[in-house]
């Protein structure tokens, strides 16, 4: 029965394997097709490659922006860029936005400001989310009030952190959703599993223990007859019979402490969403194109 | 009687098609079964997507022309073609059963399509009134107006890449094998095209023609 069973199972692994192959470089393609252009890496709240917020303010918004993440999970990111090479600027936002995933993967409550001073446009995006309560109507106003004038005047800095002050008093307005929202998603900057650890920690503990056992007694340890060596208290017996040890289960927790530092060395890489950098990066939320456009 | 038929072959021989089926049903999934259902799912959640951001804009539009109306009653020809496309738009309707059909796609594609250029005819009249453009009603109906075009713009471009991908599904391998042996009644589903005025390059002309509201 078993062994009749064994040939479909590896025709489906082969089977498999093959269409693992295809989606993996479909996604390959995919990934190409949609970053038409570079599009700026999430370095942190304030993203200024344009260089129009000066040093003082950057902070400040950064500071500003930090905090009312804590107090909501809304995530607010300010973006300039010298220009859009002859992209609209909606586009742009929406690819902009997704492509980082700021806000929440549940609420999508992220916004996004992008200021492309050459083309002379900004946009504030609106995730999914918040489109209820940082209403389209709210952010034009935002942006004609706050910021055309002062940007008319050139004042980049001034006009922008008007604009991130009032979008945080509209998100503040509705004061029991913006806690409701904050108490569904605590800030917790490095959310590991622990059954992920527990996972690795005994997959390292059988692995590793099993190889240190093996070798690690004849090259510590101190030969007491042929094939019988005594390394930290306990004796390890090596050649025909089943390896045993007298008590082995103490010597397998030298593994242990090499697996935790190994799990702590992976789960990094496992959990970082696409580009962190800076100790900040999206959530995973998603805009539907909410929010506006405007020029100066 | 009962204890018989408890021993009786029909009972193992369940519980041995049961064993296949527990040991197969994973397998079916890991070649790929669920490839074909999860694009067309996904594709159509897409389409309600479409259809909600199209029905946006069609909520909108009895405000608009109301406020509209209260500035410049005597564009009354531009007024009614607005209304008239927003009837014919909210009449066609493509539920995500219908997808398949190219036909009924094109019809919803057409007249949406009436009711943009409607529309777009509209907001160029505005232009001649600037007491109606400092309207604070009619600035929050653009804004939103603009939105939801933007979200229209957004929700026909997921549409577009889910409805390749579940198209590919049908057409390559190795969903293809699952395509040509389960799922023989799915069909591509359409997807929107480029209206043939729109590929034309724009007109520009500096004659006296200045006329609007046609």
């Amino acid at each position: 029965m078993t062994r009749h069973a064994i040939s479909p199972v590896e025709f489906s692994r082969f089977i498999k394997t093959i269409g693992t192959a295809l989606m993996a470089m479909a996604v390959l393609l995919v990934g190409f097709a949609a970053i038409a252009a570079e599009l700026p890496a999430l370095t942190g709240r304030v993203v200024d490659n344009a260089g129009i917020i000066d040093a003082a303010t950057e902070t400040a918004l950064t500071q500003k922006l930090a905090d009312f993440e804590t107090k909501g999970s809304d995530q607010i990111v300010v973006a300039t860029i010298p220009s859009l090479d002859g992209e609209e600027i909606e586009p742009y936002a929406n690819r902009l936005f997704r492509a980082w995933k700021l806000g929440q993967a549940k609420e999508n409550n992220g916004v996004l400001l992008l200021v492309a001073p050459n083309d002379r446009k900004m946009r504030i995006e609106v995730g999914y989310g918040l489109e209820g309560t940082l209403t389209d109507l709210h952010t034009k106003l935002i942006i004609e009030n706050d910021m055309v004038p002062a940007f008319r005047a050139g004042d980049f800095s001034g006009g922008i952190s008007k604009a991130v002050d009032d979008m945080i008093m509209v998100l503040e307005g509705n004061p029991e959703e913006l806690e409701a929202r904050g108490k569904r998603n605590p800030a917790n900057d490095n959310p590991v599993d622990p059954i992920f650890v527990l996972f690795i920690v005994l997959w390292a503990t059988m692995f590793f223990g099993g190889l240190a056992m093996a070798f690690l007694p004849p090259i510590f340890g101190t030969k007491l007859s042929p094939g019988v060596y005594k390394w930290l208290g306990m004796t390890f017996r090596y050649g025909r019979g089943p390896a045993s040890s007298s008590s082995g289960g103490a010597g397998w927790t030298s593994g242990t402490s090499s697996g935790s530092g190994w799990s702590s060395g992976s789960s990094g890489s496992g959990w970082s969403s696409g580009s962190s950098g800076g100790g900040f990066s999206g959530g995973g939320g998603s805009s539907g194109g909410g929010g506006s456009s405007g020029s100066w | 009687m009962l204890a018989q038929r408890l021993c009786s072959p029909p009972i193992f021989r369940n519980i041995a098609a049961f064993l296949v089926m527990a040991v197969m049903l994973p397998l079916l999934a890991g070649c790929g079964y669920n490839t074909i259902p999860t694009a067309e799912e996904n594709a159509k959640a897409a389409w309600s997507e479409v259809l909600n951001q199209y029905q946006r804009r069609a909520d909108l539009i009895p405000n608009l022309v109301n406020t509209v109306k209260g500035y410049a009653a005597h564009e009354k020809d531009t007024l009614d073609a607005v209304v008239e496309a927003r009837a014919k738009a909210t009449q066609v309707t493509v539920t995500p059963e219908t997808l398949n059909n190219p036909e009924a796609f094109k019809k919803f594609q057409d007249t949406q399509a009436g009711l943009t250029s409607a529309l777009s005819r509209l907001l160029a009249v505005v232009e001649n009134y600037p007491d109606l453009k400092a309207n604070q009603n009619f600035l929050a109906l653009q804004a939103q107006l603009e939105g939801t075009e933007n979200r229209i713009t957004v929700a026909r471009r997921d549409y577009i890449q889910a409805v390749r991908e579940y198209n590919l599904t049908l057409r390559t391998f190795p969903s293809v094998i699952w395509a040509t042996l389960w799922f023989r009644g799915n069909q591509p589903f359409a997807n929107f095209t480029i209206e043939e005025d729109k590929m034309q390059p724009p007109k520009v002309d500096f004659g006296t023609s200045t006329t609007q509201g046609g």
